[in-house]
């Protein structure tokens, strides 16, 4: 016979107040548990943002959170989009000349289809194909020297260079269910890489990356994330079509086709649908209202009503009839020292950094909160304590007898002050390990909901994640050693009760 | 083999006034002796068990164990050397009521310096003919059968003295005399020296030496009656 197990047949003497005892102190820890696990949860949501593989976020002028929200997470609305050619300041130089190039060809056409028709009103015939390749020829000539100054595609690329490895636009604005739709290049996916050294490459669990212009599928391709695969069902091959505006906008007659399911991630993007940045523009009200061409008008009717046998015959919008919503960049961090202020100097974009945003809304907002919450449990903690110190200090004087047998056979007085204390350890630890399972058993049962919600999965056994700096790590390692303490504290009262208990009185006879 | 000079041992009254409960200018035990101490209800007769056992502190005097002084081991000391070589039966028995009838046995050794054997508990408790109840808690026992676990308890630890207040007192006539009987087999057969307090001298009457409280207590007969109001002495 030990002391712990004198201890544990005393608790269970008082079978139906220990149970109740320790059933209070597991449901506190319960709380704790799925408190700290919301707590991770939603750091970790946040914090996965960071890990996306860029380090600057460039948006219309506005809300740096509001940006940040909808840019990384996709949540909350954009703010509004800023121009196509503003993106191409940070693009390479074969990607400007060649938007470039595309708008000169289109702006020809137009002009070219304007003086044929001209041409042929004023002669009341049409034009032999000698005459009109001159007036095609004209045509191209006019207007690359006219273009050459004016057309908002002609940009010198003043934030390109070395020192921006990559940037990615964003369309936002469309919905597939309740699930962002975001248009961007396939470079999101091949050439970007996330993870915390920005260094995991996306991986498909089936299909493969969209493409700028297919065969199959012309500009109307798409990758969904995961998450978005699993609750809607999508696969390889099937075809959506997303919502103009809000989740109860009208949908598009345009569809796109799925070519790819992303890999879970654990990032936002697990939560969306990505299409080709060509095929979202192409789509009916994605243009930017300007003065409107029948050329135009033909390509939204191509494209925004019908179907697959048109590929062929459409043709990308001209620059300048396109936004972004914003541009994720991955710049040399030396770089990125001075490149928000200059960006923020000029009157059309602001650049933030979205980690900053995000610790920032973290530590005003979401931390706070979080952590009243933590206190909170802690407290429901203690006061499952007090309700162990109550129990056991209750019992005491019935057990004064006990206590006195236990004396009188030689037991030494720190011999039975340690055995309340091990009833009150018993009680709290059994409690907690109870309190655990069962908060754990909650967050795994809440996983699915959560994962889909957050992109944070967590299992049964996943430990709330560290705090650091404030706590290096998992705060759920100081369970045990809390409850201990907590234990000792409060089973301190009722053991020098035990301890001063005067044995000739209490043995009687 | 136990000797005490010159104990004197006196309560603290509610108004503050000490009351003098004992007085033994001298009492022995030899080795393996076996003594009844018989008094009047309220003589102090369980002070001086209590007293011998270390439970209760004398103000003066001495107590030698086989000729070691004792009364002057600091508490935890005293309660160590209890556990290790004194045995106590108690008049209601002080079963702890959670434990089964081995484990109040084993309790008997769990504080001693010895080693806890089970087996010997096991053994003790087939003497004592309860070897079929080991596993029954007091409460599922007769108030004899209690009493037999309580000796086996008090001889769990082998003990050199086995101190004994009115072990019979609580328990019917039928069986006492298995119990007196019992208690005087083991002690017999373990070589321990036996100190039983009763108040029934047909129990008394039983041992060679019958030492009467008042013999050897000069306040035996002043205390009996006060000390009734204090907790029954």
């Amino acid at each position: 016979m030990n002391l712990f197990s004198i201890a544990a047949r005393s608790i269970r003497q008082r079978g139906l107040a220990s149970v109740l005892t320790c059933f209070s102190m597991a449901l506190g820890v319960t709380l704790m548990v799925a408190v700290i696990a919301i707590h991770g949860v939603v750091n970790e949501s946040f914090k996965v943002g960071q890990y996306l593989g860029y380090n600057i976020l460039v948006g219309p002028k506005g809300g740096k959170l509001q940006l940040t929200l909808n840019s990384v997470y996709y949540l909350d609305e954009p703010i509004e989009n800023i121009p196509y050619d503003y993106y191409l300041e940070f693009a390479p130089q074969d990607q400007r000349e060649a938007d470039f190039e595309h708008s000169l060809q289109q702006h020809a056409h137009d002009i070219h289809w304007e003086l044929t028709r001209g041409m042929q009103q004023a002669m009341g015939t049409s034009l032999s194909s000698g005459t009109a390749g001159l007036v095609t020829q004209l045509a191209t000539t006019a207007v690359r020297l006219d273009a050459e100054q004016s057309l908002p595609g002609k940009r010198v690329g003043q934030f390109a260079g070395p020192f921006t490895f990559l940037a990615i636009p964003l369309l936002l604005g469309d919905y597939y269910e309740s699930f962002r739709v975001v248009g961007t290049t396939p470079d999101m996916f091949g050439t970007m890489k996330y993870g915390p050294s920005a260094d995991r490459q996306y991986e498909f669990s089936s299909g493969r990356n969209f493409k700028t212009h297919s065969k199959e599928h012309g500009f109307f391709e798409a990758v969904v994330g995961s998450v978005v695969a699993r609750q809607t069902n999508l696969h390889v091959g099937d075809k959506i079509n997303p919502r103009h505006g809000a989740v109860d906008g009208h949908a598009h007659n345009q569809p796109f086709t799925v070519v790819g399911i992303l890999d879970s991630t654990g990032t936002p993007n697990d939560r969306a649908v990505f299409v080709n940045m060509e095929g979202f523009y192409l789509m009916a009200d994605h243009a930017k209202p300007v003065e409107e061409t029948e050329s135009e008008e033909d390509a939204e009717e191509d494209a925004g009503d019908d179907h697959e046998e048109a590929f062929d015959t459409i043709t990308p919008l001209p620059i300048e009839q396109r936004e972004v919503t914003a541009v994720l960049l991955q710049v040399d961090p030396i770089f990125s020292v001075g490149l928000p202020n200059q960006i923020n100097e000029g009157p059309v974009a602001q650049a933030v950094y979205p980690i900053r945003e995000i610790s920032k809304f973290f530590g005003t907002f979401i931390g706070p909160v979080l952590g009243l919450l933590v206190v909170i449990t802690l407290m429901i903690c203690v006061v499952s304590g007090v309700g162990i110190l109550v129990s056991i200090y209750n019992s005491m004087s019935d057990r004064r007898h006990e206590i006195a047998v236990l004396r009188a056979l030689g037991a030494e007085r720190s011999t039975v002050l340690w055995i309340i204390l091990f009833e009150s350890l018993i009680l709290s630890i059994s409690g907690g390990l109870i309190g655990w399972t069962l908060g754990h058993g909650l967050v795994a049962c809440a996983s699915p909901i959560v994962e889909a919600k957050t992109g944070v999965a967590v299992g049964f056994f996943d430990l709330a994640p560290a705090l650091p700096p404030y706590l290096p790590i998992s705060p759920e390692l100081l369970l045990v050693p809390l409850l201990a303490i907590l234990a000792i504290a409060v089973g301190l009262i009722p053991a020098i009760a035990a301890y001063r208990t005067d044995v000739s009185q209490s043995l009687g006879k | 083999m136990l000797e005490l000079v010159d104990i004197k041992k006196s309560y603290q009254q509610p108004n503050g006034d000490a009351l003098p409960i004992l007085s033994i200018p001298r009492f022995d035990v030899a080795a393996g002796e076996q003594v009844v101490l018989v008094g009047r209800s309220g003589g102090g007769k369980t002070t001086l068990l209590h007293v011998i056992a270390g439970i209760t502190r004398p103000d003066s005097g001495q107590i030698l164990f086989e000729g070691r002084s004792i009364e002057g081991l600091s508490e935890a000391a005293s309660d160590r050397f209890r556990a290790t070589w004194m045995g106590y039966v108690f008049q209601t028995f002080n079963l702890l009521p959670a434990f089964t009838a081995l484990e109040n046995v084993l309790l008997g050794m769990t504080f001693s310096r010895k080693p806890v054997e089970s087996g010997r508990a096991s053994q003790l408790l087939d003497r004592v003919g309860l070897g079929d109840r080991m596993q029954h808690k007091p409460t599922a026992m007769s108030v004899g059968e209690q009493q037999r676990v309580a000796v086996a308890r008090a001889l769990a630890n082998k003990p050199r003295l086995l101190l004994a207040d009115e072990p019979t007192a609580n328990i019917d006539t039928a069986n006492q005399q298995n119990i007196i009987d019992l208690i005087r087999e083991t002690a017999e057969e373990e070589q321990i020296s036996l100190v039983l307090v009763t108040h029934a001298m047909e129990v008394a009457d039983q041992f060679d030496r019958v030492v009467h409280l008042e013999e050897i207590n000069e306040l035996a007969t002043q205390t009996s009656t006060a000390a009734t109001t204090a907790d029954d002495l």
